[in-house]
Protein backbone atom coordinates (compact mmCIF):
# COMPACT_ATOMS: atom_id res chain seq x y z
CA UNK A 1 0.00 0.00 0.00
CA UNK A 2 1.25 3.44 -0.87
CA UNK A 3 1.66 6.42 1.42
CA UNK A 4 0.90 9.28 -0.96
CA UNK A 5 1.88 12.85 -0.05
CA UNK A 6 -1.03 15.00 -1.23
CA UNK A 7 0.38 18.47 -2.04
CA UNK A 8 -2.38 20.08 0.03
CA UNK A 9 -3.07 17.57 2.83
CA UNK A 10 0.23 15.78 3.34
CA UNK A 11 0.91 12.05 3.45
CA UNK A 12 -2.24 9.93 3.38
CA UNK A 13 -3.07 6.30 2.80
CA UNK A 14 -3.56 5.09 -0.77
CA UNK A 15 -7.18 4.15 0.01
CA UNK A 16 -8.05 7.88 0.10
CA UNK A 17 -7.02 8.36 -3.52
CA UNK A 18 -8.27 7.62 -7.00
CA UNK A 19 -5.85 6.86 -9.81
CA UNK A 20 -6.00 8.91 -13.01
CA UNK A 21 -3.34 7.35 -15.24
CA UNK A 22 -0.64 9.14 -17.19
CA UNK A 23 -0.19 12.87 -16.56
CA UNK A 24 0.39 15.61 -19.12
CA UNK A 25 -1.82 14.07 -21.84
CA UNK A 26 -3.18 17.14 -23.60
CA UNK A 27 -6.50 17.15 -25.45
CA UNK A 28 -5.81 17.58 -29.18
CA UNK A 29 -5.51 21.26 -30.09
CA UNK A 30 -7.36 20.80 -33.38
CA UNK A 31 -9.46 17.62 -33.02
CA UNK A 32 -10.99 17.84 -36.49
CA UNK A 33 -7.55 17.71 -38.07
CA UNK A 34 -6.55 14.39 -36.48
CA UNK A 35 -6.12 11.27 -38.60
CA UNK A 36 -7.53 7.93 -37.42
CA UNK A 37 -4.06 6.93 -36.28
CA UNK A 38 -3.62 10.12 -34.30
CA UNK A 39 -7.02 9.58 -32.66
CA UNK A 40 -6.00 6.01 -31.79
CA UNK A 41 -2.81 7.35 -30.19
CA UNK A 42 -4.74 9.92 -28.19
CA UNK A 43 -7.50 7.57 -27.03
CA UNK A 44 -5.80 4.25 -26.46
CA UNK A 45 -2.03 4.61 -26.19
CA UNK A 46 -0.39 5.68 -22.94
CA UNK A 47 3.16 5.28 -21.72
CA UNK A 48 3.68 2.16 -19.62
CA UNK A 49 7.28 2.41 -18.41
CA UNK A 50 9.00 0.13 -15.95
CA UNK A 51 10.49 2.93 -13.87
CA UNK A 52 9.62 6.59 -13.20
CA UNK A 53 6.14 7.51 -14.45
CA UNK A 54 4.38 10.90 -14.28
CA UNK A 55 0.78 10.18 -13.35
CA UNK A 56 -2.37 11.77 -11.94
CA UNK A 57 -4.02 11.12 -8.60
CA UNK A 58 -7.14 12.58 -7.02
CA UNK A 59 -7.41 12.90 -3.25
CA UNK A 60 -10.98 11.61 -3.48
CA UNK A 61 -11.60 11.12 0.25
CA UNK A 62 -9.74 14.27 1.28
CA UNK A 63 -9.48 17.64 -0.44
CA UNK A 64 -10.84 16.10 -3.66
CA UNK A 65 -8.22 17.87 -5.76
CA UNK A 66 -6.18 16.42 -8.59
CA UNK A 67 -2.40 16.51 -8.62
CA UNK A 68 0.52 14.83 -10.34
CA UNK A 69 3.12 12.43 -9.01
CA UNK A 70 6.31 10.87 -10.31
CA UNK A 71 6.26 7.28 -9.09
CA UNK A 72 8.57 4.40 -9.93
CA UNK A 73 6.40 1.56 -11.23
CA UNK A 74 9.12 -0.99 -10.48
CA UNK A 75 9.72 -0.04 -6.84
CA UNK A 76 6.56 1.88 -5.86
CA UNK A 77 8.67 4.79 -4.61
CA UNK A 78 7.11 8.23 -5.08
CA UNK A 79 9.84 10.65 -6.15
CA UNK A 80 7.78 13.84 -6.29
CA UNK A 81 4.27 15.26 -6.17
CA UNK A 82 3.27 18.57 -7.76
CA UNK A 83 0.17 20.61 -8.47
CA UNK A 84 -1.65 20.80 -11.80
CA UNK A 85 -0.05 23.29 -14.15
CA UNK A 86 3.35 22.90 -12.55
CA UNK A 87 6.08 21.37 -14.70
CA UNK A 88 7.28 17.84 -14.01
CA UNK A 89 10.12 18.20 -11.53
CA UNK A 90 13.53 16.74 -12.23
CA UNK A 91 13.86 13.60 -10.15
CA UNK A 92 16.82 11.28 -9.58
CA UNK B 1 -7.56 -41.29 -1.55
CA UNK B 2 -10.92 -40.68 -3.19
CA UNK B 3 -11.37 -40.60 -6.94
CA UNK B 4 -12.92 -37.11 -6.63
CA UNK B 5 -9.52 -35.65 -5.87
CA UNK B 6 -7.32 -36.25 -8.88
CA UNK B 7 -3.94 -34.70 -8.36
CA UNK B 8 -3.99 -34.89 -4.60
CA UNK B 9 -0.87 -36.97 -5.11
CA UNK B 10 1.36 -35.54 -7.84
CA UNK B 11 2.29 -38.00 -10.57
CA UNK B 12 5.76 -39.44 -10.88
CA UNK B 13 8.20 -37.37 -12.91
CA UNK B 14 11.19 -38.39 -14.92
CA UNK B 15 14.36 -36.77 -13.57
CA UNK B 16 14.49 -34.28 -16.41
CA UNK B 17 11.58 -32.98 -18.46
CA UNK B 18 13.64 -30.94 -20.92
CA UNK B 19 17.25 -30.19 -21.80
CA UNK B 20 18.95 -26.87 -21.11
CA UNK B 21 21.00 -26.19 -24.25
CA UNK B 22 23.38 -23.28 -24.73
CA UNK B 23 21.77 -20.62 -26.92
CA UNK B 24 22.93 -20.69 -30.54
CA UNK B 25 23.71 -17.55 -32.54
CA UNK B 26 20.61 -17.74 -34.66
CA UNK B 27 17.19 -19.36 -34.95
CA UNK B 28 14.26 -19.30 -37.35
CA UNK B 29 11.98 -18.13 -34.56
CA UNK B 30 12.88 -16.55 -31.23
CA UNK B 31 10.08 -16.40 -28.68
CA UNK B 32 10.57 -13.73 -26.02
CA UNK B 33 9.22 -14.98 -22.71
CA UNK B 34 9.01 -18.47 -21.27
CA UNK B 35 5.52 -18.72 -19.84
CA UNK B 36 2.61 -20.92 -20.78
CA UNK B 37 1.74 -19.03 -23.95
CA UNK B 38 5.35 -19.11 -25.15
CA UNK B 39 5.72 -22.83 -24.48
CA UNK B 40 2.41 -23.61 -26.17
CA UNK B 41 3.42 -21.49 -29.16
CA UNK B 42 6.72 -23.32 -29.46
CA UNK B 43 5.00 -26.69 -29.20
CA UNK B 44 2.41 -25.96 -31.90
CA UNK B 45 5.04 -24.32 -34.15
CA UNK B 46 7.01 -27.56 -34.03
CA UNK B 47 4.13 -30.04 -34.08
CA UNK B 48 1.71 -28.43 -36.54
CA UNK B 49 3.96 -26.32 -38.73
CA UNK B 50 7.23 -28.25 -38.73
CA UNK B 51 9.18 -25.23 -37.48
CA UNK B 52 11.57 -26.66 -34.92
CA UNK B 53 14.47 -24.21 -35.12
CA UNK B 54 12.93 -22.26 -32.27
CA UNK B 55 14.31 -20.76 -29.07
CA UNK B 56 12.20 -19.79 -26.08
CA UNK B 57 14.09 -17.14 -24.09
CA UNK B 58 13.08 -16.68 -20.47
CA UNK B 59 14.63 -14.10 -18.13
CA UNK B 60 13.92 -16.16 -15.01
CA UNK B 61 12.83 -19.76 -14.98
CA UNK B 62 10.26 -21.36 -17.25
CA UNK B 63 6.68 -20.55 -16.31
CA UNK B 64 7.79 -18.64 -13.20
CA UNK B 65 5.89 -15.44 -14.03
CA UNK B 66 2.13 -15.22 -14.43
CA UNK B 67 1.93 -18.93 -15.16
CA UNK B 68 2.91 -19.54 -11.54
CA UNK B 69 0.74 -16.70 -10.23
CA UNK B 70 -2.72 -17.20 -11.66
CA UNK B 71 -5.85 -18.83 -10.29
CA UNK B 72 -5.92 -21.57 -12.98
CA UNK B 73 -9.54 -21.00 -14.02
CA UNK B 74 -10.49 -22.22 -17.50
CA UNK B 75 -13.75 -21.18 -19.19
CA UNK B 76 -15.02 -19.91 -22.52
CA UNK B 77 -18.23 -18.09 -21.55
CA UNK B 78 -17.34 -14.78 -23.19
CA UNK B 79 -19.98 -12.53 -24.69
CA UNK B 80 -18.82 -11.66 -28.18
CA UNK B 81 -18.37 -13.95 -31.17
CA UNK B 82 -14.69 -13.11 -31.57
CA UNK B 83 -13.95 -14.01 -27.95
CA UNK B 84 -16.14 -17.11 -27.98
CA UNK B 85 -14.21 -18.25 -31.04
CA UNK B 86 -10.74 -18.12 -29.55
CA UNK B 87 -11.62 -19.11 -25.96
CA UNK B 88 -13.84 -22.01 -27.04
CA UNK B 89 -11.12 -23.22 -29.37
CA UNK B 90 -8.81 -23.11 -26.38
CA UNK B 91 -11.26 -25.03 -24.20
CA UNK B 92 -11.53 -27.75 -26.83
CA UNK B 93 -7.74 -28.02 -26.87
CA UNK B 94 -7.75 -28.23 -23.05
CA UNK B 95 -10.15 -31.16 -23.32
CA UNK B 96 -7.64 -33.19 -25.31
CA UNK B 97 -4.44 -31.71 -23.96
CA UNK B 98 -3.47 -34.46 -21.56
CA UNK B 99 -3.48 -36.97 -24.42
CA UNK B 100 -1.80 -34.55 -26.83
CA UNK B 101 1.07 -33.89 -24.47
CA UNK B 102 1.23 -37.34 -22.97
CA UNK B 103 1.45 -35.67 -19.60
CA UNK B 104 -1.01 -35.26 -16.72
CA UNK B 105 -2.32 -31.70 -16.48
CA UNK B 106 -5.10 -32.50 -14.01
CA UNK B 107 -7.79 -30.69 -15.99
CA UNK B 108 -10.91 -30.87 -13.86
CA UNK B 109 -14.13 -29.78 -15.58
CA UNK B 110 -16.02 -28.83 -12.45
CA UNK B 111 -17.95 -25.94 -13.95
CA UNK B 112 -17.99 -22.21 -13.27
CA UNK B 113 -20.67 -19.99 -11.78
CA UNK B 114 -20.60 -16.26 -12.55
CA UNK B 115 -22.86 -14.70 -9.92
CA UNK B 116 -25.34 -11.89 -10.50
CA UNK B 117 -25.99 -9.46 -7.64
CA UNK B 118 -28.12 -6.80 -9.28
CA UNK B 119 -30.85 -6.55 -11.87
CA UNK B 120 -28.27 -5.33 -14.38
CA UNK B 121 -26.05 -8.33 -13.58
CA UNK B 122 -29.05 -10.60 -14.21
CA UNK B 123 -29.76 -8.99 -17.58
CA UNK B 124 -26.09 -9.16 -18.57
CA UNK B 125 -25.86 -12.77 -17.43
CA UNK B 126 -28.95 -13.95 -19.28
CA UNK B 127 -27.76 -12.15 -22.38
CA UNK B 128 -24.39 -13.85 -22.06
CA UNK B 129 -25.98 -17.29 -21.69
CA UNK B 130 -27.99 -16.70 -24.86
CA UNK B 131 -24.93 -15.40 -26.70
CA UNK B 132 -22.88 -18.40 -25.53
CA UNK B 133 -25.48 -20.85 -26.79
CA UNK B 134 -25.68 -19.14 -30.15
CA UNK B 135 -21.91 -19.53 -30.36
CA UNK B 136 -21.98 -23.21 -29.45
CA UNK B 137 -20.66 -22.66 -25.93
CA UNK B 138 -22.39 -24.59 -23.13
CA UNK B 139 -24.19 -22.23 -20.78
CA UNK B 140 -27.16 -22.20 -18.43
CA UNK B 141 -28.91 -19.58 -16.35
CA UNK B 142 -29.46 -20.68 -12.75
CA UNK B 143 -31.66 -19.16 -10.07
CA UNK B 144 -30.42 -18.77 -6.48
CA UNK B 145 -31.70 -22.19 -5.37
CA UNK B 146 -30.02 -23.87 -8.33
CA UNK B 147 -26.81 -22.02 -7.49
CA UNK B 148 -27.07 -23.54 -4.03
CA UNK B 149 -27.45 -26.99 -5.54
CA UNK B 150 -24.30 -26.62 -7.61
CA UNK B 151 -22.31 -25.01 -4.80
CA UNK B 152 -23.90 -25.56 -1.36
CA UNK B 153 -21.50 -23.24 0.48
CA UNK B 154 -22.63 -20.09 -1.37
CA UNK B 155 -24.84 -17.85 0.76
CA UNK B 156 -27.99 -17.18 -1.29
CA UNK B 157 -30.10 -15.45 1.37
CA UNK B 158 -31.89 -12.37 0.00
CA UNK B 159 -30.71 -10.50 3.10
CA UNK B 160 -27.03 -10.81 2.21
CA UNK B 161 -25.14 -7.63 1.52
CA UNK B 162 -24.58 -8.83 -2.06
CA UNK B 163 -27.65 -11.02 -2.64
CA UNK B 164 -27.23 -13.75 -5.23
CA UNK B 165 -29.98 -13.19 -7.79
CA UNK B 166 -28.76 -15.94 -10.07
CA UNK B 167 -25.72 -17.04 -12.01
CA UNK B 168 -24.48 -18.12 -15.39
CA UNK B 169 -23.17 -21.66 -15.32
CA UNK B 170 -20.73 -23.24 -17.74
CA UNK B 171 -20.43 -26.94 -16.86
CA UNK B 172 -17.40 -27.58 -19.12
CA UNK B 173 -15.31 -24.92 -17.38
CA UNK B 174 -12.81 -25.91 -14.74
CA UNK B 175 -9.28 -25.72 -13.43
CA UNK B 176 -5.96 -27.37 -14.29
CA UNK B 177 -2.64 -27.74 -12.53
CA UNK B 178 -0.69 -24.74 -13.87
CA UNK B 179 2.82 -26.12 -13.33
CA UNK B 180 1.94 -29.37 -15.03
CA UNK B 181 0.50 -27.54 -18.01
CA UNK B 182 3.75 -25.63 -18.43
CA UNK B 183 5.92 -28.69 -17.88
CA UNK B 184 3.82 -30.72 -20.30
CA UNK B 185 4.20 -28.13 -23.05
CA UNK B 186 7.89 -27.64 -22.27
CA UNK B 187 8.63 -31.35 -22.36
CA UNK B 188 6.72 -31.87 -25.60
CA UNK B 189 8.30 -28.84 -27.29
CA UNK B 190 11.82 -29.83 -26.21
CA UNK B 191 11.23 -33.35 -27.53
CA UNK B 192 10.49 -31.81 -30.94
CA UNK B 193 13.77 -29.90 -30.91
CA UNK B 194 12.81 -26.51 -29.44
CA UNK B 195 15.52 -24.86 -27.33
CA UNK B 196 14.22 -23.76 -23.94
CA UNK B 197 16.70 -21.26 -22.55
CA UNK B 198 16.27 -19.97 -19.01
CA UNK B 199 18.04 -17.08 -17.28
CA UNK B 200 18.35 -15.32 -20.62
CA UNK B 201 16.76 -11.87 -20.52
CA UNK B 202 15.98 -10.12 -23.78
CA UNK B 203 17.21 -6.55 -23.37
CA UNK B 204 16.41 -5.33 -26.86
CA UNK B 205 14.97 -6.20 -30.24
CA UNK B 206 17.12 -5.15 -33.19
CA UNK B 207 15.20 -3.67 -36.10
CA UNK B 208 16.87 -2.71 -39.39
CA UNK B 209 15.17 -1.70 -42.62
CA UNK B 210 11.73 -2.08 -41.01
CA UNK B 211 12.42 -5.70 -40.13
CA UNK B 212 13.24 -7.49 -36.88
CA UNK B 213 16.67 -9.07 -37.22
CA UNK B 214 17.83 -10.20 -33.80
CA UNK B 215 17.45 -9.91 -30.07
CA UNK B 216 20.06 -8.73 -27.62
CA UNK B 217 20.13 -10.84 -24.49
CA UNK B 218 22.05 -11.17 -21.26
CA UNK B 219 23.64 -14.23 -22.92
CA UNK B 220 24.62 -12.53 -26.16
CA UNK B 221 23.08 -11.49 -29.45
CA UNK B 222 20.78 -13.99 -31.15
CA UNK B 223 19.66 -13.36 -34.71
CA UNK B 224 16.25 -14.54 -35.83
CA UNK B 225 14.09 -14.54 -38.94
CA UNK B 226 11.06 -13.97 -36.79
CA UNK B 227 10.76 -12.56 -33.28
CA UNK B 228 7.60 -13.44 -31.37
CA UNK B 229 6.86 -11.42 -28.24
CA UNK B 230 5.17 -13.38 -25.50
CA UNK B 231 6.15 -11.37 -22.44
CA UNK B 232 2.76 -10.80 -20.73
CA UNK B 233 3.00 -7.90 -18.26
CA UNK B 234 6.38 -6.81 -19.65
CA UNK B 235 5.27 -6.68 -23.29
CA UNK B 236 5.36 -2.85 -23.34
CA UNK B 237 8.93 -2.86 -22.10
CA UNK B 238 10.20 -5.32 -24.71
CA UNK B 239 8.19 -3.85 -27.60
CA UNK B 240 9.52 -0.39 -26.82
CA UNK B 241 13.06 -1.57 -27.59
CA UNK B 242 11.82 -2.27 -31.12
CA UNK B 243 10.30 1.21 -31.34
CA UNK B 244 6.82 -0.26 -31.00
CA UNK B 245 4.22 1.26 -28.68
CA UNK B 246 1.44 -1.03 -27.44
CA UNK B 247 -1.94 0.06 -26.04
CA UNK B 248 -1.30 -1.66 -22.71
CA UNK B 249 -1.12 -0.74 -19.06
CA UNK B 250 0.56 -3.08 -16.59
CA UNK B 251 -1.07 -3.72 -13.24
CA UNK B 252 -0.54 -6.01 -10.28
CA UNK B 253 -3.26 -8.66 -10.00
CA UNK B 254 -3.38 -10.33 -6.63
CA UNK B 255 -4.45 -13.74 -5.46
CA UNK B 256 -4.07 -15.87 -2.37
CA UNK B 257 -4.50 -19.39 -1.06
CA UNK B 258 -5.80 -20.69 2.25
CA UNK B 259 -4.43 -23.54 4.25
CA UNK B 260 -5.50 -27.05 3.25
CA UNK B 261 -9.15 -27.87 3.79
CA UNK B 262 -11.41 -30.85 3.33
CA UNK B 263 -13.22 -30.79 -0.02
CA UNK B 264 -15.87 -28.10 0.52
CA UNK B 265 -16.04 -26.29 -2.79
CA UNK B 266 -17.07 -28.43 -5.77
CA UNK B 267 -16.98 -25.84 -8.58
CA UNK B 268 -15.54 -22.42 -9.48
CA UNK B 269 -17.41 -19.31 -8.33
CA UNK B 270 -16.76 -15.86 -9.74
CA UNK B 271 -18.39 -12.62 -8.76
CA UNK B 272 -17.66 -9.71 -11.00
CA UNK B 273 -19.54 -7.20 -8.87
CA UNK B 274 -17.62 -7.88 -5.66
CA UNK B 275 -14.33 -8.90 -7.30
CA UNK B 276 -13.67 -12.32 -5.95
CA UNK B 277 -13.30 -15.68 -7.63
CA UNK B 278 -12.76 -18.91 -5.78
CA UNK B 279 -12.01 -22.52 -6.45
CA UNK B 280 -10.52 -25.30 -4.38
CA UNK B 281 -7.25 -26.67 -5.64
CA UNK B 282 -6.76 -30.39 -6.11
CA UNK B 283 -4.71 -30.53 -2.94
CA UNK B 284 -7.27 -28.62 -0.86
CA UNK B 285 -6.31 -24.94 -0.75
CA UNK B 286 -8.96 -22.36 -1.50
CA UNK B 287 -7.58 -20.29 -4.37
CA UNK B 288 -8.98 -16.77 -4.44
CA UNK B 289 -8.38 -13.95 -6.87
CA UNK B 290 -9.06 -10.24 -6.55
CA UNK B 291 -9.35 -7.27 -8.89
CA UNK B 292 -6.31 -5.44 -10.20
CA UNK B 293 -4.57 -2.72 -8.22
CA UNK B 294 -5.53 0.64 -9.69
CA UNK B 295 -2.14 2.14 -10.46
CA UNK B 296 0.39 0.91 -13.03
CA UNK B 297 2.91 -1.42 -11.51
CA UNK B 298 5.61 -3.93 -12.35
CA UNK B 299 5.95 -5.08 -8.76
CA UNK B 300 4.88 -8.65 -8.20
CA UNK B 301 3.05 -7.65 -5.07
CA UNK B 302 -0.03 -5.57 -4.56
CA UNK B 303 -1.70 -3.43 -1.94
CA UNK B 304 -3.22 -4.84 1.22
CA UNK B 305 -6.50 -2.93 0.89
CA UNK B 306 -7.32 -4.79 -2.35
CA UNK B 307 -6.96 -8.13 -0.56
CA UNK B 308 -8.95 -6.82 2.39
CA UNK B 309 -11.87 -5.81 0.16
CA UNK B 310 -11.71 -9.14 -1.65
CA UNK B 311 -11.75 -11.14 1.59
CA UNK B 312 -14.68 -9.13 2.93
CA UNK B 313 -16.63 -9.97 -0.23
CA UNK B 314 -15.60 -13.62 -0.05
CA UNK B 315 -16.84 -13.91 3.52
CA UNK B 316 -20.22 -12.42 2.60
CA UNK B 317 -20.63 -15.02 -0.13
CA UNK B 318 -19.02 -17.93 1.71
CA UNK B 319 -19.58 -17.59 5.48
CA UNK B 320 -17.90 -20.99 5.90
CA UNK B 321 -14.56 -19.39 4.94
CA UNK B 322 -14.49 -17.45 8.22
CA UNK B 323 -12.36 -20.16 9.78
CA UNK B 324 -9.90 -20.51 6.92
CA UNK B 325 -6.42 -19.04 7.20
CA UNK B 326 -4.55 -17.17 4.51
CA UNK B 327 -1.41 -19.10 3.76
CA UNK B 328 0.16 -17.12 0.95
CA UNK B 329 -0.56 -14.04 -1.19
CA UNK B 330 1.12 -12.96 -4.40
CA UNK B 331 0.59 -10.87 -7.51
CA UNK B 332 1.23 -11.22 -11.20
CA UNK B 333 1.89 -8.32 -13.55
CA UNK B 334 -0.91 -8.26 -16.11
CA UNK B 335 -1.02 -6.31 -19.37
CA UNK B 336 -4.41 -4.69 -19.69
CA UNK B 337 -5.71 -3.43 -23.04
CA UNK B 338 -8.37 -0.73 -23.54
CA UNK B 339 -11.11 -3.20 -24.57
CA UNK B 340 -10.12 -6.00 -22.14
CA UNK B 341 -9.26 -8.24 -25.10
CA UNK B 342 -5.86 -9.55 -26.16
CA UNK B 343 -3.62 -8.37 -28.98
CA UNK B 344 -2.43 -11.29 -31.12
CA UNK B 345 -0.94 -10.80 -34.53
CA UNK B 346 1.38 -8.82 -36.74
CA UNK B 347 3.04 -5.49 -36.01
CA UNK B 348 4.21 -2.63 -38.26
CA UNK B 349 7.69 -4.21 -37.98
CA UNK B 350 8.16 -7.10 -40.43
CA UNK B 351 8.98 -10.37 -38.71
CA UNK B 352 7.91 -9.05 -35.31
CA UNK B 353 4.78 -10.59 -33.80
CA UNK B 354 2.87 -9.81 -30.62
CA UNK B 355 0.85 -11.93 -28.24
CA UNK B 356 -0.10 -9.72 -25.32
CA UNK B 357 -2.93 -7.85 -23.62
CA UNK B 358 -4.46 -10.96 -22.08
CA UNK B 359 -4.87 -8.93 -18.94
CA UNK B 360 -6.36 -10.98 -16.15
CA UNK B 361 -7.38 -13.92 -18.35
CA UNK B 362 -4.34 -15.44 -19.97
CA UNK B 363 -4.18 -18.85 -18.34
CA UNK B 364 -7.40 -20.22 -19.80
CA UNK B 365 -6.22 -19.21 -23.25
CA UNK B 366 -2.85 -20.98 -23.00
CA UNK B 367 -3.38 -23.72 -25.62
CA UNK B 368 -5.64 -21.65 -27.88
CA UNK B 369 -3.41 -18.58 -27.83
CA UNK B 370 -0.33 -20.70 -28.54
CA UNK B 371 -2.11 -22.52 -31.35
CA UNK B 372 -3.30 -19.30 -33.04
CA UNK B 373 0.00 -17.52 -32.48
CA UNK B 374 1.96 -20.42 -33.97
CA UNK B 375 -0.25 -20.27 -37.07
CA UNK B 376 0.25 -16.50 -37.30
CA UNK B 377 4.04 -16.82 -37.05
CA UNK B 378 4.25 -19.76 -39.44
CA UNK B 379 2.11 -18.17 -42.16
CA UNK B 380 2.97 -14.51 -41.63
CA UNK B 381 -0.73 -13.76 -41.28
CA UNK B 382 -3.28 -14.30 -38.54
CA UNK B 383 -5.56 -17.31 -38.30
CA UNK B 384 -9.26 -16.32 -38.63
CA UNK B 385 -9.64 -16.98 -34.90
CA UNK B 386 -7.11 -14.32 -33.91
CA UNK B 387 -7.59 -11.94 -36.84
CA UNK B 388 -10.10 -9.80 -34.85
CA UNK B 389 -7.46 -9.31 -32.14
CA UNK B 390 -5.13 -7.26 -34.31
CA UNK B 391 -3.24 -4.17 -33.25
CA UNK B 392 -5.04 -2.21 -36.00
CA UNK B 393 -8.37 -2.48 -34.25
CA UNK B 394 -7.45 0.49 -32.10
CA UNK B 395 -7.19 2.59 -35.26
CA UNK B 396 -10.15 1.13 -37.14
CA UNK B 397 -12.33 1.19 -34.04
CA UNK B 398 -13.30 -2.49 -34.37
CA UNK B 399 -12.80 -3.07 -30.66
CA UNK B 400 -13.71 -6.36 -28.98
CA UNK B 401 -15.22 -4.93 -25.81
CA UNK B 402 -15.20 -7.77 -23.29
CA UNK B 403 -15.16 -5.83 -20.03
CA UNK B 404 -18.35 -7.58 -18.90
CA UNK B 405 -17.12 -11.10 -19.50
CA UNK B 406 -13.53 -10.54 -18.43
CA UNK B 407 -14.80 -11.08 -14.86
CA UNK B 408 -12.21 -8.88 -13.16
CA UNK B 409 -12.55 -5.14 -12.92
CA UNK B 410 -9.94 -3.51 -15.10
Amino acid sequence: MLLIPCPWCGPRDETEFRYGGQAHVAYPGDPAALSDEEWARYLFFRDNPRGPFAERWSHAAGCRRWFNAVRDTASGEIHAVYRPGEPRPVTP
Amino acid sequence: MSTEQPGAVPPEHPDRLWDSPEPRGSYDVVIVGGGGHALATAYYLARDHGITDVAVLEKGWLAGGNMARNTTIIRSNYLLEESAGIYEHSLKLWEGLEEDLGYPILFSQRGVLNLAHSLQDVRDGVRRVNANRLNGVDAEWLGPEEVKEVCPIVEVSPDARHPVLGATYQPRAGIARHDHVAWGFARAAAALGVHLIEHCEVTGVEVAGGRARAVRTTRGRISADRVALCAAGHSSVVARTAGLALPLQSHALQALVSDLLEPVHPTVVMSNAVHVYVSQAHKGELVMGAGVDACNSYRQRGAFHVIERQMAAALELFPVFARAHVLRTWAGVVDVSPDASPVVGLTPVDGLYVNCGWGTGGFKATPGAGWCYAHTIAHGEPHPLNAPFSLERFTTGALVDEHGAAAVAH
